[in-house]
């Protein structure tokens, strides 16, 4: 029979990396690092009791966890940023702002919006984007839930989420 | 109205429960989970999220009401809608029945998820128990406490579209048993769940796809991707595994937690015995979550090889576990 949570002494010595820390899921040891991302919330974990049942235990996060998720969110605000120096810059169109702006991606902006990818890439530029018709404009703008008049142009600061 | 809301680590799974139980068929999440044979790993190339691989613990979206349509035989009455208005209307009218119904929404649009944690992903699923002027009155799963939502975003989040568009789908059940047969239910759902994790015929899919994912971070890094890439595909695998949803190292424990119910009932001593082998698999999990962030974070040189060998170790666990289950399974 094993027993969850007893490491034995050999499997310690051969696995330095798993001395002290290694994170087993048991009911007092359930992380709770208030992780930022949560904003306050708690989530729900599956870990054992001290008798050994299993049980729902609530967590107000994981160290672990939260850098993934920032470090998903701070790849779009990197992309955001970008994309809105390069329009202020006349390089490219308020779209690809917009588009990374609401957390998408080249791929995910044509599933929903329906057009090619190569069509959405020609639309950021600006020339192109500028002389655009109202059918394609709606589009975009059903697809980022945003009226047309603001898909058109920058806001005054990129939208940085989460910092 | 009587609906008491309750607090799950996934929403499919958490949304089953509650349905159920509040329709007079009291069942915990993780047999929900459990008994639809739900877990799964899939490690899936050719479907791109922000450019990375889909990487999945469990069974695709809708497929625990489906495995319990199938194992326990409750029905669920299902509907789509083309247009955005009907379906805030059917949804109306649902409710002014006095109907308590699970909706498939994109998490992207829903006020009260915390900002980080918005992505679009286009299936989650949540409870709408009742209307208060402008405000649907909302029981997540995965949050603590009832919430509310206002009814334009709402509608945004259940038609959102692209990938696993919910096209406004709205559920309950229109047929519930009195009772479940758990010996029957349990072992067709147990073998199941073994040839999933075991007889795939692709690399990808499975116990071989959690070696196949070694192997591909091994390669990734040999291939000459920059420090960036490596961060966001290590700490990506991390997000899918432990992010809102999954109840701690990718559904393992709360499989182990149904494994262990099952015994209970059944009163059978080798679920007992394999609940805490998952769990075992469950701590490597974690473990290796640790491992791949702290390389990620630059705290420790990063070494493929590590990685590559601790994931072999998840799967050698997890096939420990899986190998008792198969003999319980036989054995009936």
């Amino acid at each position: 029979m094993l027993h969850t949570g007893k490491r034995s002494f050999l499997f310690q010595l051969y696995a330095p990396d798993c001395r002290l820390e290694y994170p087993v899921m048991k009911e007092d040891s359930v992380p709770q690092d208030n992780a930022g991302t949560y904003e306050g919330h708690k989530r729900l974990l599956y870990a054992v009791d001290k008798n050994g049942n299993y049980d729902g235990v609530q967590s107000s996060g994981w160290e672990v966890e939260e850098y993934a998720t920032l470090t998903a969110v701070d790849e779009y605000n990197r992309l955001t940023r970008e994309a809105f120096d390069k329009a202020t810059a006349g390089i490219s169109s308020p779209l690809e702002y917009h588009m990374y702006a609401h957390r998408m991606d080249l791929a995910l902006l044509s599933q929903v919006s329906g057009l090619f990818q190569w069509r959405i890439k020609r639309h950021f530029k600006p020339a192109i984007f500028k002389k655009l018709n109202n059918k394609l404009l709606t589009r975009y703008s059903e697809a980022m839930r945003m009226n047309a008049g603001d898909l058109q142009k920058l806001p005054d600061h990129p939208a940085i989420q989460f910092k | 109205m009587n609906y008491r809301h309750q607090q799950a680590a996934h929403c499919e799974s958490g949304t089953a429960s509650s349905l159920l139980s509040h329709h007079g068929l009291a069942i915990s999440e993780p047999m929900a989970f459990g008994l639809s044979a739900a877990l799964s790993f899939a490690y899936i190339p050719f479907i791109k999220l922000s450019g990375l691989p889909l990487i999945a613990y469990r069974m695709p979206p809708r497929s625990v009401f489906k495995g319990l349509q199938k194992r326990i035989g409750i029905k669920m009455h299902y509907e789509t809608f083309r247009n955005a208005d009907k379906g805030m209307d059917a949804l109306d009218r649902a409710l002014g029945e006095g109907k308590v119904v699970g909706l498939q929404t994109s998490v992207y649009w829903l006020p009260y998820f915390p900002d980080a944690m918005r992505f679009h992903f286009n299936a989650h699923n949540l409870i709408v128990y009742g209307k208060e002027g402008n405000d649907y009155l909302i029981s997540d799963p995965v949050v603590e406490i009832t919430t509310r939502c206002d009814a334009e975003s709402l509608q945004k989040a259940r038609f959102a579209k692209g990938a696993l568009a919910p096209k406004g789908l709205m559920y309950f059940p229109s047929h519930i048993p009195t009772d479940i047969n758990y010996a029957d239910a349990g072992h067709k759902a147990l073998l199941s769940n073994y040839r999933i994790m075991n007889g795939a015929p692709l690399p990808m899919i499975g116990l071989r796809g959690i070696r196949h994912m070694g192997k591909k971070i091994q390669t990734l890094v040999k291939n000459g991707a920059s420090e960036q890439q490596t961060k966001l595909y290590l700490t990506h695998i991390v997000r899918m595994q432990e992010e809102i949803g999954t109840g701690g190292a990718g559904f393992r424990f709360i499989y182990a937690s149904f494994l262990q119910e099952l015994s209970k009932i059944l009163q059978a001593e080798q679920l007992a015995e394999a609940s805490l082998q998952m769990t075992e698999a469950g701590d490597e999990w974690r473990y290796f979550a640790m491992l791949a962030t702290k390389m990620s974070k630059n705290r420790k040189t990063l070494d493929t090889g590590l990685l590559n060998q601790k994931l072999n170790e998840c799967a050698d666990k997890e096939q420990i576990a899986w190998q008792t289950i198969h003999r319980y399974a036989l054995r009936k």
